[in-house]
């Protein structure tokens, strides 16, 4: 095994692969609630910076960051022209609850569904909820796991930090 | 492996024309636990001292070109996880690149067909189920509204593959933008199809070495409503017996059924349905989860709080029927339950119960049994009646609270014999408070407890009633601390009356977590979507870190 990984990183180093700073979105579909399909590489706020979240309903602290976020909203478009993108894992069992969810609770986000969670595998999420924000170019230039309250002063901070 | 390894890394290298757009991220998982011996609870300690679940995701991709792997390490697995789940390897790995709307896919892949009802492929880490399929998956979008998804291959099972093969076809049409329709409805027309091959192997019976299975949906969306109706039908999948009563000839059906409609300020949905001898393994002989090939979801809520989720339901694929509502209204700011900042509430009623008292269609030379398509006042299985309230009271103080009534039928969620102990009914509050002290700094109290009775019991063996308290600070953004008791201080066994006390310490920076833990675990159920795993009671330390780049 250590031979192999020894291996495995020269050849690595050795090939000279230099792998550009920009990441981007992924090539990959998600759905509307109104039942379209939407590559996420789509995604558009016109030169403006972009919020991606993955959530679920059955996710206490998903909830708590997406309502605190919904309250300072309004005022976070105003001054930076930011765009939150809510990406729901919910699978099967309580998809149905996103749409009714969302709307009771008055969320002005563009949200979408990841039912067997192609994109949560594809962006690296092993735990919801995972932020990301995307720049005005549409390179992800800055993520983090979890929410403890406050969170969403740094994720702000780090958006203005982008519009400046 | 170690050759697998090698080519996608080759095929790395090669790709180094097309640095300037490609691009290598992923994530990294690793769980250390130490295993204690504790007579009180009944906990073992691990011969090993300290076992270990690892992982790690590697994505590479260019422009329309990706190549992925796992490495995963359990040396060895964690003691809730499958024992066959032992050394290192790269379980999985593939390559995938798509062009004028044809994606083919080489290696693993993951897929869901429709709902679920007789394909899905996933991952659930915290289950330790992965059924990963190894094979050649196309997908095609033809023209306007239409799209094709194909595959073929083998299923993942720990650290090998099941010996079923799965060809399977699953075709999706909007009609409206198919027929360029301007209408105000919705219409996305599905179907899709499986089939299995396995070689028989019965010297007795003739059992069919390819079992297809297939399933049509509809959905239909307008304004604020939203329906979707799926069928399935599974033919006849007998397992190897020699006895004739054990071999069901019998074929298996599931529907599922459910409508929505919400706008502003408030939500409903209502679903039903209904599984009938519908497990589709990928070997036909094999007992249990990582065998499952198909997805039937239990109609519960996924309940977050520890003592919701004390006693959950597992979906009986081989027959049930379940019904569920869900309702969520916002209480407006400035009304008088709404107060300054709004007042959500979501009420919950759930309720799944046998089809009949045989259980399922049966087929063979002494029996013929077709049970009844809809009957309600069959055995109950699972019920919960649950309302959340969910508050912000001023800038300082936010609330959680949950009242809920559940009934959970323990002989035979768990298999055990018939009134040995009975359906036990459980009343349930908790209050989850928090209070900002100081920007950054914040403190939460969860408080909550569980009165059990139990119902038609021959022999009271329950645990009784529980308690439990939970505080926690946190430092946004990078650090939280919680300790935590359950209390079992019901227990119909003085000796049993048992505290499991649990601290927690944890520090996050960006996409990184590190997460250290010490203390006793209960031993019990623990679900996700309806699949439950039964986790041993332990006492020890717990290590984790997390990180994705």
């Amino acid at each position: 095994m250590k031979k192999s990984i020894i291996l495995l990183t020269t050849l690595l180093l050795s090939c000279g692969i230099t792998f550009s700073q920009k990441r981007n979105l992924p090539n990959i579909e998600v759905k509307t609630l109104k039942g379209n399909s939407f590559n996420i590489q789509d995604l558009n706020n016109e030169g403006n910076p972009m919020v991606i979240s993955f959530w679920a309903t059955w996710c206490k602290p998903c909830k708590k960051e997406l309502n605190a976020i919904a309250e300072v909203y309004g005022e976070w478009q105003n001054e930076t022209g930011v765009k939150l993108i809510a990406i729901s894992i919910d699978d099967t069992r309580s998809m149905s609850k996103v749409a009714p969810y969302v709307n009771s609770s008055d969320w002005e986000y563009d949200v979408y569904l990841d039912s067997n969670s192609d994109l949560k595998r594809a962006m690296g999420v092993s735990t919801v909820p995972h932020t990301f924000l995307i720049n005005g170019e549409g390179n992800i230039v800055w993520h983090h796991k979890g929410y403890i309250d406050g969170d969403e002063e740094e994720l702000y901070e780090q958006i203005e930090h982008l519009v400046k | 492996m170690k050759k697998q390894a090698l080519t996608i890394l080759l095929i790395l290298c090669s790709f180094k024309l097309a640095a300037q757009n490609s691009e290598i991220h992923g994530d990294f998982s690793l769980n250390l636990q130490s295993y204690i011996e504790d007579e009180t609870i009944n906990a073992t300690a691990a011969d090993e001292v300290v076992l270990n679940n690892a992982f790690l995701n590697l994505i590479y991709s260019s422009n329309n070109f990706t190549v992925g792997l796992r490495y995963e390490s359990y040396l060895n697995a964690l003691l809730d996880y499958d024992s066959e789940f032992k050394g290192n390897g790269i379980p999985y790995r593939y390559a995938t690149y798509s062009i004028d709307g044809l994606e083919i896919t080489a290696g693993n892949f993951y897929e869901q067909f429709g709902s679920g009802l007789i394909f899905r492929s996933y991952e659930e880490k915290g289950l330790g189920i992965d059924n990963a399929m190894d094979g050649v998956r196309l997908k095609y979008r033809i023209g306007k509204g239409i799209s094709l998804k194909s595959f073929i291959g083998k299923s993942r099972t720990f650290f090998t593959y099941a010996d079923g093969i799965f060809r399977g076809i699953d075709g999706e049409v909007d009609v409206n933008e198919t027929f360029g329709l301007e209408n105000q409805t919705k219409y996305i027309l599905g179907g899709s199809f499986i089939s299995r091959y396995e070689q028989r192997s019965n010297p007795k019976f003739i059992i069919p070495q390819n079992v297809a299975a297939y399933a049509g949906r509809l959905n239909i969306l307008n304004g604020g409503w939203n329906y979707y109706g799926e069928y399935a039908y599974k033919i006849n999948d007998p397992i190897n017996s020699l006895q004739e009563r054990e071999m069901n000839y019998a074929s298996g059906s599931a529907f599922t059924n459910s409508i929505t409609y919400s706008q502003r300020g408030f939500g409903v949905t209502a679903e039903i349905h209904r599984a009938d001898n519908m497990l589709l393994l990928s070997e036909r002989d094999r007992i249990g989860k990582a065998y499952i090939m198909n997805y039937i979801p239990t109609l519960s809520k996924p309940h977050a709080y520890t003592l919701l989720a004390i006693y959950p339901c597992a979906t009986q694929a081989m027959g049930e029927l379940g019904v569920q509502l869900d309702l969520f209204y916002k209480f407006k700011k400035g009304t008088l339950l709404g107060g300054k900042y709004g007042t959500k509430i979501n009420l919950n009623l759930s309720r799944i119960n046998a089809l009949d008292s045989i259980g399922n269609s049966m087929l063979h030379d002494n029996i013929d049994h077709t049970p009844a398509l809809l009957s309600f006042d069959e055995e109950l299985y699972f019920s919960d009646i649950n309302l959340e309230i969910n508050k912000k009271v001023n800038k300082k103080v936010k609330y959680n609270a949950v009242f809920a009534h559940q009934k959970y039928n323990k002989d035979f969620l768990e298999g055990k014999t018939p009134g040995e102990y009975g359906t036990l009914s459980s009343t349930i509050g908790i209050i989850d408070l928090s209070y900002k002290i100081k920007k950054g700094h914040t403190i939460r109290i969860e408080t909550q407890a569980l009165f059990a009775k139990e119902i038609d019991s021959v022999s009271k063996k329950q645990e009784g009633d529980w308690i439990m308290a939970l505080a926690e600070y946190t430092i946004s953004p990078n650090w939280f601390f919680a300790i935590q008791d359950m209390y079992n201080y019901g227990n119909e066994d003085e000796s049993k009356r048992l505290h499991y006390m649990n601290i927690n310490f944890g520090f996050l920076k960006g996409a990184t977590r590190f997460e250290i833990g010490y203390g006793k675990k209960r031993e019990g159920i623990f679900c996700v979507g309806g699949v439950c795993k039964v986790v041993p009671s332990s006492n020890g330390l717990n290590l984790s870190i997390t990180s994705s780049f």
